[in-house]
Parts: structure tokens; C-alpha cells; sequence
């Protein structure tokens, strides 16, 4: 299971750089508000983050400035030191960075393999090839099947995605996102709506997928990612609020105030 | 397999039976139908601009075989190319609006091409393009000759469904179709979904260019009906009425239309007035159109 879900060449060693992501006064302003107000975000290597706060705090305009789905108003984007301010969402996917959805991100009218076989089906260069049978994709099948192996929904290989259950179509979505191998993962409330064993499963394949990857993460809620995260980042009306470990970030008063008192809850 | 067998030997059969004009021109708006819906069905955009694909299309098939006495095949391919290029221009300009935006910058510059040909004097205006010879294929084939003329077009339309079937049952079919399920996702999984969508909207205008083309050799006549936005309303009617998720269910939707317009012909407007009927009746009650409803029903079928 683990080999299948190990990175095989998301690591990469030879760079000495410690954080993955850095964004520099990155903002964001919709007609005078600012969505997301200068704010240094910085990512390390190899560990799972996470971007929590309240409604409204911008942290999932945060996360489509990063992976490109908005252009930001002013700042600069860095992923392994490069800039990528200026690219364009499939340019950064291709380059490893990988993101999920707040709703379940699905092909709802394809089966769980043909769900995984597209993110699978790019690198062999025949995306484009309308004059070639989709037999030439069931090569991708073997791969496909280990993929939904390792998420745990095998059985579902042949069932359209749209009758899954919802922690099943999220596990489709993780192994969609993990068929292209990503350097760095970055969930949308990956466990929003879910009941208690589905969030137990699914922090348990954050953790699996985690391993020789990177993972940024937006949650509502704290108490969810406390024990998954190694850094978690608050952010507040647009501006970071407090980072650190869950000790240091569930102790302060000023995130306790943002939460109104739900942090704990 | 059974059924296809069954088409095809019906096909081969009919021009015996039932007037062949008639059916050339069934058949013809059946490929433009089916290249239509590779838009509409299978990638999800409504295009109402393409008439002007299947319009000058045959305006230039007509032109190159009358004025510069080219063969038919030349002719067609002509029109091909021009639709083709048309295709990629429009797409380039519409390809980046969505839905309804998508729509009306088609129609726009569909419209522009259609008071191009008003104006145009290759055109002949009104009068359109006449008395266009059918020439003899590859110089072989005299398509002045009713059957051969019908089992050309016949053989044209049958190689057009097959690259939109092809094209559907591809791996680039496969990306159209995660495409047309949910575009963000398809994104973030590093296709550039743009270059996907204005691909296939190239393919289904050639394959409209190469439906109005044929219809030249059969009518011998390139008009301004064809390149009227009426063309174009009548093309979404036609695989609506089909059923639009289905690659046979356009030329179903055109067979119906065609019928209605050649043997109602009587009765003038009234036909109008039957197509929003249809039209109505289609949108509210049987949404999946003739084949979509039919296959929806041997699926219930098989599954008690």
C-alpha cells in the first residue's frame, strides 16, 4: 500500500531550498475589499500545513491565488523558488502542484477508473489524438486499480462516481490527485460535511499521502486538523493572524477571540 | 452490431423506395447535426453560429467546382478547409466565454459572415450560386447518375459519424468529457482545457463545412438560406429533438425536420408553427429527445 502511495519522484533532493511554497505580500482586492491582504505565507518541505480561521478569513482565496485559479492584485508567488505568479493553473498542476476542491472535485458521469484514468491518461501524450480508439487507455487500467486500491474503494472500480457515498468520492478524489504523482497536495476543507469515521479515514490518508510530500491544507475547523498538522497558519479578515504548532496557536488570544470561543469546540 | 447491420442495410435499400433528393438532404443535415452535437453533446457548448460553417462551406465547394471547374472531391475538400479555418478563428475568439456569452459571439460573427455573402459578388447575393455541375468523381464516378450521386453522399456521411463516433470514443473523448463534467477539476489536473475545447470546435465545424459541401453536388445550388441564422436555429432544433448525448440521435432529430419541411411544405407557415411545437413539447416533456428516450427506456427494461 505505502508504495503505492510513496512520491516516485516528488522529492526533490538536489534542492536545498526549505520551503516549498513562499508567497511575498501576496493580495488579493475585489472592488476595494481585500480578500486577502499582504500576506507571507511560507511552506516547508515535507510537511502538512494548515490554513484555518473563520468565514470570510480568505483562506480559500488564498488557495486559489496559489494554485492559480485567481490572479492575485499584488505580491509574487514562489513554488521551490521559481516564480510562478504569472502562470496559468494547468502550467502549475503540471509542475506538481496539485489541488483539490471545496464541493468533491469528481467526473460524476465516469467510472471510478475512468475518474482516475484522465489524471493518468496526459503523460502519454495522446490527449489530443481524437483519431485513436479509447481501448489505447486500458493500459492505465493496471495503475488506475492500485490507485483505487490504496484509498480503499477497489470494489467501486466500474461504478460511476456520482453513486459513491461522500467520503468515497473523496477518497476518488485523492486518488485522482495522487495518479499524477504530485510534489506538494493542496486540499480544499478536505474534510468539510463529513461524519466522524469518515474524517478518521480521510486524516488517515492526508497522513499516508503525506509522506515524502508536502500537503497545505485549508479546515474551518481547529480542532480537526490539530493532531494532523505540523504548522498551522490562522488567518483573519485577509491578514495572518498567528502560526505555529497547535499548543502555540490554540493558545492565543487573539485567535480564541477571532473563534469566538469555538476553537476548543 | 445487430442494429447497425440493420441501418446500413436500410440505407443501402431506401433510394429504392423513397425519392433520393429527399433523402441526400436528410442526410446531409444528419452530418451536420452529428457534427454539431460533438459541440452541444459531447463538450458542452452551444454554438449558434454554424451555419456559417455549413453556409460557406458550400458557398466556396460551389464556387471552386463552377468557376475554376475543379472535381467534386477537390470541391468538398475546398469547403472542408475553409470551414475549417472559419472554425479555428471563431473559436479563438469564442472559446474564452461561457455559456450564453459563448452563444451570442458565435452568432455575431455567424451573422457577419452571412452579410459578407450578401454582399460578396462570388456569392450572387440573392440569387445564390447556380447550376453548380456535379463532374464526375476522382473523374471516375458521374454523379449525375441519381444512385451513384446517392451512395457518394451516403458514403460522406457515413465516414463524417464515424470520425465524431471515433472522436467520442477517443482519449481525446475522454478528455471532453471530464472536461464537460467539471471544468475547474480537468484544469487542476493540468489540462488546458481551452486548447481541448477550440480542437473540438474545429472538428465539428469542418465536419459541418463538409456537410454543406456535399449538399452543393445534391442541390447543385449554394444559397443564402444556408448561411441564415434560421440554419443555425434549425441544426439545434434538429439535435434536441434527436437527443443531444447521443451520436445517432441528431440524424434522427434531422430525418424528422427534413420530413416535416419537404411533406408539409403545403401548409407554409404552419410548419413554423409545428417546429415550436416540437420544439416546446421536446424542452418540457422528453428532454432526453427520440433516441435518448428510447435508450433510456431499454436500459429500464434490462434492469427490472
Amino acid at each position: 500500500m505505502s508504495s503505492t502511495l510513496a512520491p516516485v519522484g516528488g522529492v526533490n533532493a538536489g534542492l536545498t531550498e526549505d520551503w516549498i511554497i513562499r508567497t511575498q505580500d501576496l493580495t488579493k482586492e475585489f472592488k476595494g475589499f481585500f480578500a486577502v491582504r499582504e500576506v507571507d505565507l511560507r511552506v516547508r518541505r515535507g510537511t502538512i500545513h494548515a490554513l484555518i480561521g473563520p468565514n470570510g478569513a480568505g483562506k480559500t482565496t488564498c488557495f486559489n491565488l496559489i494554485t492559480k485559479f485567481l490572479q492575485p492584485s499584488k505580491g509574487r508567488i514562489l513554488y521551490n523558488g521559481r516564480d510562478i505568479t504569472r502562470d496559468d493553473p494547468a502550467s502549475v498542476a503540471r509542475a506538481g502542484l496539485v489541488r483539490s476542491f471545496q464541493i468533491s472535485a469528481v467526473f460524476p458521469h465516469m467510472t471510478v477508473l475512468e475518474n482516475i484514468r484522465v489524471a493518468l491518461q496526459r503523460p502519454l501524450g495522446t490527449a489530443f489524438h481524437f483519431w485513436r480508439s479509447d481501448h489505447s487507455l486500458k493500459v492505465l487500467d493496471g495503475r488506475a486499480r492500485e490507485l483505487a486500491a490504496a484509498v480503499g474503494i477497489e470494489e467501486f472500480s466500474e461504478t460511476p462516481a456520482v453513486e459513491l457515498s461522500y467520503g468515497r468520492k473523496r477518497a476518488l478524489e485523492i486518488a485522482t490527485t495522487l495518479a499524477l504523482d504530485p510534489e506538494m497536495l493542496l486540499l480544499d476543507e478536505p474534510m468539510a460535511g463529513m461524519g466522524r469515521e469518515d474524517i478518521d479515514r480521510i486524516a488517515g490518508l492526508i497522513r499516508q499521502v503525506a509522506k515524502g510530500r508536502t500537503v497545505l491544507m485549508v479546515e474551518h475547523n481547529l480542532a480537526v486538523v490539530a493532531d494532523l498538522s505540523d504548522t498551522i497558519t490562522v488567518l483573519a479578515r485577509g491578514q495572518i493572524l498567528a502560526e505555529g504548532d497547535y499548543h502555540k496557536v490554540s493558545g492565543d488570544p487573539q485567535v480564541i477571540e477571532a473563534y469566538m470561543g469555538t476553537a476548543h469546540a | 452490431m445487430m442494429w447497425i447491420a440493420a441501418i446500413a442495410a436500410l440505407a443501402l435499400a431506401a433510394p429504392y423506395a423513397v425519392y433520393p433528393i429527399f433523402l441526400m438532404k436528410a442526410l446531409c443535415f444528419g452530418l451536420f447535426a452529428v457534427a454539431f452535437n460533438l459541440l452541444l453533446g459531447y463538450t458542452g457548448l452551444l454554438s449558434f453560429g454554424h451555419a456559417a460553417f455549413f453556409g460557406f462551406a458550400a458557398y466556396v465547394t460551389g464556387h471552386a467546382m463552377k468557376e475554376w471547374g475543379v472535381t467534386p472531391e477537390l470541391g468538398i475538400l475546398a469547403g472542408v478547409a475553409v470551414a475549417a479555418a472559419m472554425g479555428l478563428v471563431f473559436g479563438l475568439l469564442a472559446i474564452r466565454r461561457l455559456g450564453i456569452y459563448f452563444a451570442m459571439v458565435t452568432l455575431a460573427l455567424a451573422q457577419m459572415v452571412y452579410f459578407y455573402c450578401l454582399q460578396a459578388p462570388f456569392t450572387h447575393g440573392e440569387d445564390g450560386i447556380q447550376a453548380i455541375p456535379r463532374g464526375k468523381l476522382f473523374g471516375v464516378l458521374p454523379l449525375d447518375d441519381m444512385y451513384v450521386l446517392y451512395y457518394v453522399v451516403l458514403a460522406i456521411f457515413a465516414i463524417g459519424v464515424w470520425i465524431v463516433w471515433r472522436a467520442v470514443h477517443s482519449p481525446f473523448g475522454q478528455v471532453l468529457h471530464a472536461i464537460r463534467e467539471n471544468e475547474p477539476r480537468a484544469v487542476s489536473l493540468g489540462y488546458k482545457t481551452e486548447r481541448f475545447k477550440l480542437a473540438a470546435f474545429v472538428l465539428s465545424a469542418s465536419l459541418a463545412g463538409l456537410a454543406g459541401a456535399t449538399k452543393t453536388l445534391v442541390f447543385q445550388l449554394a444559397s443564402l438560406t444556408d448561411v441564415n441564422w434560421h440554419t443555425s436555429g434549425e441544426v439545434v432544433l434538429m439535435t434536441l429533438l434527436g437527443g443531444m448525448g447521443t451520436v445517432l440521435g441528431p440524424v434522427a432529430g434531422a430525418f424528422v425536420i427534413t420530413t416535416i419541411e419537404n411533406y408539409l411544405a403545403d401548409i407554409g407557415a404552419w410548419v413554423t408553427i409545428i417546429q415550436g411545437i416540437i420544439f416546446v413539447l421536446v424542452v418540457t416533456l422528453f428532454r432526453r429527445g427520440i433516441i435518448g428516450e428510447a435508450l433510456a427506456f431499454v436500459e429500464r427494461r434490462r434492469r427490472q
